[in-house]
């Protein structure tokens, strides 16, 4: 106790310090960090042979660049529509306009499993799109073009919301200016805004991407789960899991958690930068 | 600010020509028509393929009933204790100063970043009868992993964040003059915190229970790491979902499905009332 209050750089008069911060540590430790440092702790057991023989099988590998490649994919058509839909959002009115904009929300709402069945259905070679595609002998759900269609879909919100606000804060001046100079609409829109919407559209891209290397329920119904061909990492932790190989499960669960933390890290400076480049004008 | 959003989207002279308008909008609405709204319709329409009987058959067969149950009773504890977590943390982080503030709020939102299955995994090697606790368990009988416990742990490390990370920066926005006058005039800690900082923040408050509550009824990878998936006892209701799709009863597993979809709808709706609320905080 001692030691909290020296480290408090002024004293305030507002009390509950001791009990709240100690609750809240208290509680942080038993549900997060414990938790985690067990996963740590747990691959530590392995030596450092076996660690890199586990994340090293070609299985493990063809999964690593399946989740990798595919949550890229995904990220970057999601980047493509998001400042899309922001732009039409945003710049324009049509009907309905707020009851879409509230729509866009919701694969943070819908529990991934429901989304895995649904998009499932949809994509199926019976299903109202896939059976259009399976006229040409194009397969979507089972294959690794479903594990895409489910991360677009879970990873769809993450541009539009990241974007949504700076597009709304655009100094029109400045387009008005390079308007008057004789700059068409599309050089408006290369020189000026997007430079501007830059780092927000890199952030939401990096969200998404984070989102869709750890997505489990949605791609499972839709993937196919072929090994070598289908077979997402997070599902590669399920299969060890379930034929009690803990240790193997875990070390390829630390591989995922620290590309976790690199992308949180990433995220991190993206905002800082878009926050920068904005002027800091916006509440963060 | 509004009146040029309003003269941009009709007939500014810097706006686009009315076809690339129409056209983005076009593009725009088929996009969010097929990726949003069409899962969503197949979700009922699969669910009613066998009529209304069936349907509700599917929902009120015991083991239905069950994972209903098991999701309601998940839920009433984890977003209770994730609630007073939240208002702990946010308390101690916004209305007092210290070193390494920062660092404990990407603490805190350290479990957004973590796979669903990542975030189960953590618990099976903690509880598991291969850890020493979970050996200690085991002797006396109390079982955590596979069973209801396990459960209620994960959702609460999935659903960990979202109260606190609401509330922290909307305190922080909100200051401490108010709560400092009314402890100078007098009132006690707790008689600030429910009459002066708790109504400042209501529907912010509320705003995060409400997301925080949809993900621990909706959360799937996680629980289904620790869940055992016993019929009627583990199960929660998208565990439910996955046993039923997967013994290709599609028209129960949709079904159950288009429960959580209305969850979802509802959820959606709630937060659109509540964001103008939670914007003038």
């Amino acid at each position: 106790m001692a030691t909290l209050a020296l480290s408090l750089k002024k004293p305030g008069v507002i009390p509950g310090f001791g009990i709240t911060m100690g609750f809240t540590l208290l509680y942080l430790a038993l549900i997060v960090m414990i938790p985690l440092a067990g996963l740590v702790i747990k691959t530590l057991e392995l030596s450092w042979e076996e660690f890199v023989a586990t994340i090293t099988d070609p299985r493990v590998v063809a999964a690593f660049e399946i989740s990798f490649g595919i949550s890229f994919i995904a990220a970057l058509i999601n980047a493509v529509f998001g400042l899309l839909v922001a732009w039409v959002l945003v710049r324009y009115d049509f009907p309905w306009r707020k009851a879409i904009d509230a729509m866009v929300d919701l694969p943070f709402a819908l529990p991934t499993a429901v989304a895995g069945i649904a998009l499932t259905a949809i994509y199926a070679q019976n299903g109202w799109i896939g059976q259009v595609f399976a006229k040409f002998g194009i397969h979507i759900a089972f294959t690794p073009a479903g594990i895409a269609i489910a991360l677009v879909f879970i990873g769809l919100p993450f541009v539009v919301r990241t974007v949504e606000p700076v597009l709304r804060d655009l100094d029109p001046e400045m387009e008005e200016a390079a308007a008057c100079l004789g700059a068409t609409r599309l050089q408006v829109f290369t020189r000026i805004i997007l430079p501007q919407v830059l780092p927000a559209l890199m952030a939401g891209f990096a969200m998404a991407f984070a989102r869709a290397l750890g997505e489990y329920g949605s791609v499972i119904f839709i993937a196919g789960n072929m090994p070598y061909k289908s077979e997402i990492v997070p599902l590669i932790i399920v299969i060890k899991l379930e034929q009690y190989d803990y240790a193997g499960a875990t070390a390829i669960a630390l591989v995922m958690l620290i590309a976790s933390f690199i992308m949180l890290l990433v995220i991190n400076l993206l905002m800082k930068w878009s926050h920068i480049r904005r002027g800091g004008g916006m509440r963060s | 600010m509004t009146d040029y959003a309003l003269n941009i989207r009709t007939n500014h002279p810097l706006a686009e020509s009315r076809s690339v308008r129409l056209t983005l909008i076009g593009t725009a609405l088929f996009y969010i028509g097929v990726m949003i709204f069409l899962p969503l319709i197949v979700v009922f329409i699969e669910a009613l393929r066998q009529g209304m009987g069936a349907y509700i058959d599917a929902i009120t067969e015991p083991d239905a009933q069950a994972a209903i149950k098991l999701t309601l009773l998940t839920a009433s504890i984890a977003v209770p204790l994730n609630l007073v977590f939240g208002l702990a943390a946010s308390w101690a982080i916004a209305k007092h100063d210290f070193r390494g503030k920062h660092l404990l709020i990407t603490f805190i939102d350290l479990p957004f970043s973590v796979s669903p299955v990542i975030s189960g995994l953590i618990y099976v090697l903690l509880f598991g009868s291969q850890a020493a606790l979970g050996q200690w368990l085991d002797s006396h009988n109390i079982q955590i992993l596979f069973a209801v416990p396990g459960i209620v742990i994960a959702t609460i490390f999935v659903t960990f964040p979202f109260v606190a990370r609401e509330m922290i920066p909307l305190m922080q926005e909100q200051g401490i003059e108010e709560e400092e006058a009314a402890i100078l005039l007098g009132a006690t800690g707790w008689q600030t915190f429910w009459r002066v900082t708790l109504p400042n923040v209501k529907w912010g408050l509320l705003y995060g229970v409400l997301l925080c509550n949809a993900r621990a009824m909706g959360e799937f990878g996680a629980v289904s790491v620790v869940s055992g998936h016993i019929r009627g006892v583990t199960n929660t209701i998208p565990l439910h979902v996955e046993i039923l799709y997967n013994e290709y009863n599609f028209v129960a597993a949709f079904a159950v499905a288009s429960l959580l979809t209305v969850l979802a709808l509802v959820t959606l709706l709630i937060k659109e009332w509540l964001e103008p609320r939670v914007e003038k905080e």
